[in-house]
Formats: C-alpha cells, sequence, structure tokens
C-alpha cells in the first residue's frame, strides 16, 4: 500500500458536515416541490393557442419579446402555412378574451394583424405518456441498481440509488424554489443528470472497490479517503469541462436551452458534490466492510489481522 | 516492454472510422427546398417552360425539375421561394394535380448508391407538417347507441321478452313491445344494467314502446372518452409510423393537433393518421331469421355479390390486442389476430353455439366527400361524411374460435399489412376528419438556432483547449478522438433514421463532454503511474488496462438506463435515450481503441525518455 501523501484531502473527517448541508438542501427541496410544487410548462399543461395574420411577415422574435414583455408566459411562436401567418402558444388557461389581447399587443406595435382563431390546446405530453415515462425511469434504476449489485456488492447499490435521489430532488427543489419552467427539455437534461451522477459514483466506487482489496488496514475512512483522493483530479477535470460546455450553453444558448442549461449546471455540481461525499460516506453507514468484496476464502487472514 | 497493437485491430479500427466518415458525409449537403407536383400528367417539354416562365416571371430560381414515380420535383434555390412557387403552382395547375411543399435530398449519387442519408431535422429546427383533426362526436354517440342496443337486445332475448323494432336516432334509443306488461319487464330489465339513460314509457298494449335517452353527464363522458381514446390511438400511430419528436395535442373541445417533423411522403402520412378502418366480426342470418334483425352487404372485392348478416356485432377491432400480416398456404396475403380477454370470452360464446353457420368479418371505413355548393352567391364547400361497410370473409365456423385465428380475403400484401397496423395501434373511438393541413415553420425561430448551435460550437472548443492545456500531447491525441467520436456519432444517427432537435443537439454536446471523461480517466491514470516510478511503457500499459474497469462499469450502467428509457420511453424521452446509448458506445470505442492506436503509433514501438502528458 502507498504511503498517504501529505495532499490527501480528509473528506471522511467532515462527513458529517457534508450530511448536514445535504440534510438541508434536500429537506428545503423536499418541502418547495409538496407546497409549491413544479411549474409545469406548456408541454405538459397544455395553454391557449392564438393565429393571427400578419400584413406584413413579422420577426418572430420580436413577437415572442412583446408578448413576454407582457407577462405571458411559456411563449411559442411559429410560422403557419405562410410567412405572414403565425401561431402563439400560451400557457395560460383558455379565456375567450385572450385572442382579442394578443392581437391588440401586436396592434400596438404598429402592425396590422388579423385574428384568425383562439383555442385552448391540450397538454403534448398526456397521462399514458406521462405514467409510462414514469414507469421507465423505475425499471431503468431497478436494474441499474442490480447491476451494481451484482458487479460489486448490495451496500454499493443502495448507496448509488440514495445519492441518485439526492441529485433529482435538489435539481427538481430548485426548479421548484425559484419556480422556473420545467418543460420537455428540462425533463431531457434530469435524464441526463441521472447519467451523469451515476456515471461519477460509480468511477468513484470502482476506485474504493480497488483500493479495499490492495489495502491490507481495515480502516474504512482512510481507505475511502485515499480513493476519493486518487480520483479527485479526474472528477474535478470532468466536472469541469461538462461545466465550461453548459456554461457556453447558458450564456449563448438562447431561450430554448436556457432552462436545460440551468438544470445540467444544477446537476453536474450536485452530482460531483454526491459523488465525492453523498455516495462514499453512505458507505460507512451501511457499514461495508473488507469481507463484503473479497471472497469468503480469505477470511482468514482478515481475521488474523483483526487480531491486536 | 512495448506497446503494439496487432495488424487486424489498427485495421479494423481505420475500417470503422472510414465507414463512420462516409456515413456522416451526406449531412454536409443540405437538402433543397422544393416543390412537389402528384399528377397524372406526364412532364412534357411544353409544361416545363411554362412552369419555368411562371416561376421566373415571380423572381424565383429553379434549382433543378425531376420526376420520379409520376411525380415531379422542382428543387429551389432559396427556401423563402417555397410558399410563393407552391401558391403560383397550384393556381396554374389547379384540378390536375396536387401541390406540397417537400425538402429533397441532395446527397450525391455515389453516397445514395451506398444508402447513406442525411439526419432529419426535428420540428423545432425545420417545421414539419401540420394535420388539424375534429373528431365526429356525433358518430360516436351512435356507435355507442348501436353497442348499447345490440347489449340490450340479447338480455331480452335471454330473459324471453319479446320486443319488435329497435331505432337509433341522434341521442335516442327506441324499443317496440307487443304489451304494455313486455315494455313494464324490459324497462326494469334494462334500466338496472343502463345506468346512463333518461327512461321514457310513451303508449300502451299493442303501442307500447321504451324510448331511452343519454343523459347531459353520460353525452360528456361519452366524447370525453372519444376524444381521449382518439389521441391514444393516434400517438400510437404516429410512434409506428417511426417518426420521432412528433407532436399530437388536444385542441379546442373537439379537435386534435398531429405534427410531424421530417415527414417526406405527406400522402402515405394522412392515410395511417387519418386512416379510420375497423373491423367487425358478425354471423350470418338464418333464413328464418326476421328482417327487422339482418342487414344486406356486398363484398369488397365483388360488389354484385351479397349476404344477409345478423344485426348484432360478436366483436369489433377494439377487443384486438395484437395483429400482424403474413401470406396463407397459397401466398394470399392474411392478418393474424389475438384478441384481449373478453374479445375471446365473446368470440368463443358466439362460435361454440353456432358450429356450421357462416362468420363474416366486415370491413367499415369512414369517408367524407366534398362538395362545392353555391350559397349567398359564394361558393362553400360541405363535407358530406359517409360509411363504407363491405365484407371481406364469410366463413364456415369449423370449431369453436378462441382468442387468436387469421383472417383472409384481403385485396394486397399492402392492404393487409395496413390492416394488422391499424388494428395493432387501436382503432379510433370515434371517426375523425381533416379540417387543415399545413406546413409550419420552426418553433424556435431562426435567431434561436443560430444561437444554440453557436453556443454548442464555443463549448466544444472550450473543451478541445482545455484538453490541450492539461495533457498536452495526449490532450492533441483526446481531440483528434473527439472529433472521430463527433463523425460516428453523426453517422450512426444517419444511419438509424434519428431526428435531430435542439435539445438533441445539446444531448450530443454533453455527450461529448463526458466522453472526454473516459480519456481523463486514463490519462490520470498514466500520470499516477509514472509517479508511482513505473517506466513510460510500463505506465501507459497500466493506465489503460486499470482505468478500463472504472469505464467499463460507469458506461454500462449509463447504457443500461438509455436501453430501458427507449424500450419504455416515448417521443423526447425515446430521442434522448437513442443519442445518449449511441453517444456511450462510441466514445467507448473512441477513448479506448483509437487513442490507445494512436499511443501506440506514436511512442509504442520505440523508446521514449519523456511523456508530454
Amino acid at each position: 500500500m502507498k504511503p498517504i501523501t501529505h495532499r490527501q484531502l480528509d473528506f471522511m473527517g467532515k462527513r458529517r458536515l457534508a450530511f448536514i448541508v445535504s440534510a438541508i438542501l434536500l429537506s428545503v427541496s423536499i418541502l418547495s416541490i409538496l407546497f409549491q410544487q413544479l411549474s409545469l410548462g406548456l408541454d405538459f399543461t397544455g395553454g391557449t393557442l392564438v393565429e393571427a395574420r400578419f400584413a406584413v411577415a413579422p420577426s418572430l422574435d420580436a413577437i415572442r419579446q412583446l408578448l413576454e414583455n407582457a407577462g405571458f408566459q411559456d411563449v411559442s411562436v411559429q410560422t403557419f402555412g405562410a410567412s405572414t401567418e403565425v401561431l402563439i402558444r400560451l400557457q395560460q388557461a383558455f379565456d375567450p378574451e385572450v385572442g382579442t389581447e394578443v392581437v391588440n399587443l401586436l396592434r400596438d406595435d404598429g402592425a396590422t394583424v388579423e385574428l384568425i382563431r383562439a383555442e385552448f390546446v391540450g397538454a403534448q405530453v398526456g397521462d399514458q405518456l406521462r405514467d409510462q415515462s414514469g414507469l421507465g425511469m423505475l425499471v431503468a434504476l431497478g436494474v441499474v441498481m442490480l447491476y451494481v449489485a451484482l458487479r460489486f456488492q448490495y451496500k454499493f447499490a443502495i448507496g448509488a440509488l440514495l445519492a441518485l435521489l439526492h441529485d433529482v430532488i435538489i435539481v427538481l427543489g430548485v426548479f421548484s424554489l425559484f419556480r422556473l419552467d420545467f418543460d420537455l427539455t428540462v425533463l431531457a437534461a434530469l435524464l441526463a443528470v441521472i447519467g451523469y451522477s451515476l456515471n461519477d459514483t460509480i468511477v468513484v466506487y470502482d476506485r474504493i472497490r480497488e483500493t479495499i482489496r490492495k489495502s491490507l488496514l481495515n480502516d474504512m475512512p482512510a481507505i475511502f479517503n485515499e480513493a476519493i483522493n486518487a480520483t479527485l483530479a479526474r472528477t474535478l477535470a470532468t466536472s469541469g469541462t461538462t461545466l465550461l460546455v453548459l456554461l457556453a450553453l447558458l450564456v449563448l444558448g438562447g431561450d430554448m436551452i436556457y432552462h436545460f442549461s440551468i438544470a445540467l449546471i444544477i446537476g453536474v455540481v450536485v452530482g460531483t458534490f454526491s459523488s465525492i461525499y453523498i455516495s462514499g460516506a453512505l458507505l460507512l453507514p451501511l457499514k461495508l466492510k473488507r469481507e463484503d468484496l473479497i471472497p469468503a476464502k480469505k477470511e482468514d487472514e482478515d481475521a488474523e489481522e483483526e487480531l491486536p | 516492454m512495448l506497446n503494439r497493437y496487432p495488424l487486424w485491430k489498427y485495421l479494423l479500427i481505420l475500417v470503422i472510422l472510414v465507414t463512420g466518415l462516409i456515413y456522416s458525409l451526406p449531412n454536409l449537403y443540405p437538402e433543397d427546398p422544393a416543390v412537389q407536383v402528384s399528377s397524372d400528367l406526364a412532364l412534357d417539354v411544353r409544361r416545363i417552360t411554362q412552369i419555368e416562365n411562371a416561376l421566373s416571371d415571380a423572381d424565383i430560381e429553379i434549382k433543378a425539375f425531376e420526376e420520379q414515380n409520376g411525380q415531379w420535383l422542382i428543387r429551389l434555390k432559396h427556401p423563402d421561394d417555397q410558399l410563393k412557387a407552391r401558391d403560383i403552382l397550384s393556381d396554374m395547375l389547379e384540378q390536375d394535380a396536387t401541390v406540397a411543399l417537400n425538402l429533397a435530398e441532395a446527397t450525391p449519387g455515389w453516397l445514395q448508391a451506398l444508402s447513406a442519408s442525411p439526419m432529419t431535422l426535428g420540428l423545432d429546427l425545420r417545421g414539419g407538417v401540420h394535420f388539424l383533426l375534429e373528431v365526429d362526436m356525433e358518430a360516436a354517440l351512435t356507435q355507442r347507441l348501436e353497442v348499447n342496443a345490440s347489449a340490450m337486445r340479447e338480455m331480452l332475448r335471454s330473459e324471453r321478452i319479446r320486443y319488435r323494432n329497435t331505432e337509433i336516432d341522434e341521442r335516442r334509443l327506441s324499443f317496440d313491445f307487443a304489451s304494455s306488461e313486455d315494455r313494464d319487464a324490459a324497462r326494469r330489465l334494462i334500466s338496472r344494467e343502463f345506468p346512463d339513460f333518461d327512461y321514457e314509457s310513451p303508449g300502451e298494449d299493442r303501442s307500447a314502446s321504451l324510448a331511452m335517452t343519454l343523459t347531459e353527464q353520460s353525452i360528456n363522458e361519452i366524447q370525453d372518452y372519444a376524444i381521449n381514446q382518439n389521441l391514444t390511438t393516434l400517438r400510437n400511430r404516429v410512434n409506428e409510423l417511426g417518426v420521432s419528436e412528433p407532436l399530437v395535442q388536444r385542441q379546442g373541445p373537439d379537435r386534435i393537433v398531429v405534427e410531424l417533423p421530417g415527414v417526406q411522403d405527406t400522402v402515405a402520412a394522412k392515410r395511417i393518421v387519418g386512416a379510420t378502418a375497423n373491423l367487425e366480426f358478425r354471423l350470418e342470418a338464418r333464413p328464418d331469421t326476421p328482417s327487422t334483425e339482418t342487414e344486406t352487404f356486398s363484398f369488397r372485392n365483388e360488389p354484385s355479390r351479397t349476404a344477409e348478416l345478423m344485426r348484432d356485432v360478436i366483436i369489433t377491432g377494439d377487443s384486438v390486442s395484437s395483429a400482424s400480416h403474413s401470406f396463407d398456404e397459397n401466398g394470399r396475403p392474411q392478418v393474424n389476430i389475438n384478441l384481449d380477454g373478453t374479445g375471446g370470452t365473446l368470440m368463443n360464446r358466439a362460435t361454440r353455439t353456432n358450429i356450421g353457420r357462416n362468420m363474416a368479418v366486415l370491413f367499415i371505413e369512414h369517408k367524407t366527400e366534398d362538395r362545392v355548393v353555391m350559397e349567398d352567391g359564394e361558393e362553400t364547400v360541405v363535407r358530406d361524411p359517409y360509411v363504407e361497410r363491405g365484407l371481406i370473409s364469410l366463413a364456415t365456423i369449423q370449431s369453436a374460435l378462441g382468442n387468436s385465428f387469421r383472417i383472409t380475403g384481403l385485396d394486397s400484401p399492402t392492404e393487409a399489412g395496413e390492416l394488422a397496423l391499424l388494428l395493432r395501434s387501436g382503432s379510433l373511438a370515434a371517426p375523425i376528419y381533416f379540417v387543415q393541413e399545413r406546413t409550419i415553420g420552426p418553433s424556435l425561430g431562426q435567431e434561436n438556432i443560430e444561437r444554440g448551435l453557436m453556443s454548442v460550437i464555443v463549448g466544444l472548443l472550450l473543451v478541445v483547449a482545455f484538453m490541450l492545456i492539461r495533457y498536452k500531447v495526449f490532450g492533441i491525441i483526446a481531440n483528434i478522438a473527439l472529433a472521430l467520436n463527433l463523425t460516428l456519432l453523426v453517422a450512426a444517427m444517419s444511419m438509424l433514421g434519428a431526428t435531430l432537435t435542439l435539445p438533441g443537439i445539446a444531448g450530443i454536446v454533453l455527450t461529448l463532454g463526458m466522453a472526454v471523461d473516459a480519456n481523463v480517466l486514463i490519462f490520470e491514470r498514466i500520470r499516477e503511474e509514472l509517479r508511482n516510478g513505473l517506466s513510460i511503457q510500463q505506465a501507459i500499459h497500466a493506465g489503460y488496462e486499470r482505468a478500463f474497469t472504472s469505464i467499463l462499469d460507469a458506461n454500462i450502467t449509463t447504457l443500461l438506463v438509455a436501453v430501458i428509457l427507449f424500450s419504455i420511453g416515448t417521443g423526447p424521452v425515446k430521442g434522448f435515450a437513442v443519442t445518449l446509448s449511441l453517444g456511450i458506445i462510441s466514445s467507448m470505442f473512441t477513448a479506448l481503441l483509437v487513442t490507445r492506436a494512436m499511443v501506440n503509433l506514436l511512442y509504442g514501438t520505440k523508446p521514449v525518455k519523456k511523456l508530454w502528458i
């Protein structure tokens, strides 16, 4: 076993602090999700559709801007059939006045606009679709846990699952707390967060397993510290590159991927934190032992080592 | 020790990379905006000049004229001209042809010969076809009344209550009886089972009848059910069509919007989306059956031949749980049908007691006919819905049928295939009609798309710079691998015909960001082994070897998630899963094998003093 160098950071020693921070973040998130709910986007709630005809082909971005300034939420603007006809989708419960209201707003800008129709539209994601996707996520989690349990050990599977829930709940919590729109792109981002967080956790677990097998000691906190320190450069480099990409998307990407980037940035930051603190440190209360990873025949040697 | 790959490994890597390069190439040739003309008229020189003149008068530049399978394709230089060109052509050709917008592939011939084609762009990036459908609520009510009437007749017969005549109009169902006693007994019996009706008992004795009107609440329920059932069915059908990221949405009280990105053949899409075909299984009438209980139908492929069928329906296509098409012993197309539990029971009960009688399969299709009428001096189009019913087979019941059987008598394998698809995706609870068919623009707006792409490029450059600074020569290797990874990913997505959307692009960038991870793991490990005092060649070997299990475990778990999301998820979730799993596979290949091959070629064969890592 390699000597522990002075550059080692004592992550496990500060695990109580980490648990407290996590517990606070989790409770705030859960409370916010329970009491404030998620502000679901047009894709999930449905809303109002307004079709209008302009005399001159308008700038779609200008329309979007105008409507958003007037307080309409989650606006989608498309040309429809011809460049002078515009289809506007709004996230707002349908009332017969909306059509006229929107057209008046557009007229204030000096354009000649004619209202063709205003109707309510249903959700793009139907109940059936939502339930099916939810079921899919649960099955996916189950299979992954099974794989981790077989490849590592069931305690690792529990740790990975809890770390994953931790990350997902906190991302959802932030979206709920700051009333950010949860639409289909955010759902995609959430799926990516799951992939990312799992990836990160498994890399750390792999190193923990390797260190436990090589090490002669049974001092789990020291072994975890060594494993986490060994992967620290990699963890930070990967999170760093991913965050670089995401920051570019956030700053330059425009409306469409704004929420997508926010969800992922939170997910990557929380995921990195949880792969260092939560998934590793959780193995301690789960009482992971050397014997869990080393075949039974070696048990005799372990027994000898445990003697003073 | 030296690091070498056997020759076959280098060759294999080379073959994969070249294949990837070829199949990603079509994406460099953007599709041409085009106008498609479907017509029976031949494309002669006179007509071409006519069209050319008309278009050039309107300042529209034509890139090429093509004819394929009786359709003309006019490629244009500028996308903005598309709508204008369509209007000009439809005015010019009027009734003779249908003119539609299209995007024509511009892939060079030699790539097409390898069946390489570009990725299709999603609705948010490019727009697509928009259908507005209207659900026929009256028909939904009538259908429900027919089903109820059928069940009521069955009840009355089994209780031996005699009735004379049944009548269905709009929201009312009425039975005539021979006496007041029969009527009252029927009312007691029926009202227990059917709470959805308001009951009335007009007339006495010989003119006694029972009138049942649907309650307001049950009408609402039936209509809600019809619309929701139709939404589900349409989603299934659109998924069967293989269009990714489609939109199927309720709009207004009785309308449904379907938007399909990247659809080329609008006619075929319309046929599948709007198809209202369904099946009914009925027994043939006995010669002594009273004519009030029978209906006469003719055969679809032989209109002069007719058969008398019972009014009562055994089951409809709604009871089908799965269907597929194949050929029978004589090479004729057939559809294999599996029924759900209730359907199987009903079918079994009906056939068990009727061995030796004939059973008919009725093909039902709701169609509309447009006719132009003059109203207040203006021409208006009136849409008349009508129902076409035809027998497709009449066969003797040899033995009691169970859950699975087959039907024959279809005209062609295509028809069998479409019927199987329709039965599989479920029939529509109520007929639908096309109200509108339009081409819509991208939902993001050009500016948004450009900004999105810009941010993606900047993000990638940042990653490239980071790798270069941190890992020097190995950074260059990782960046080459990253570029190859992108090429392979694009090639795989093109080959699978996946649709690219903006979240999809962001997903690709993300997988690339994560793809660097594998190389980071390896390089950090090599550095570590060097610090531990291994020789350079040993460190390279150990770095790849030891990082391998981490990379494998991490990627397999993520891949498992992606595969399951793909098999269960729908729409955007599915699209994301495709990008993610392809990204994982291609990044494992490039990060492990390709970089190793490059490192081996660069350092593996000779003694090295210092590693720039």
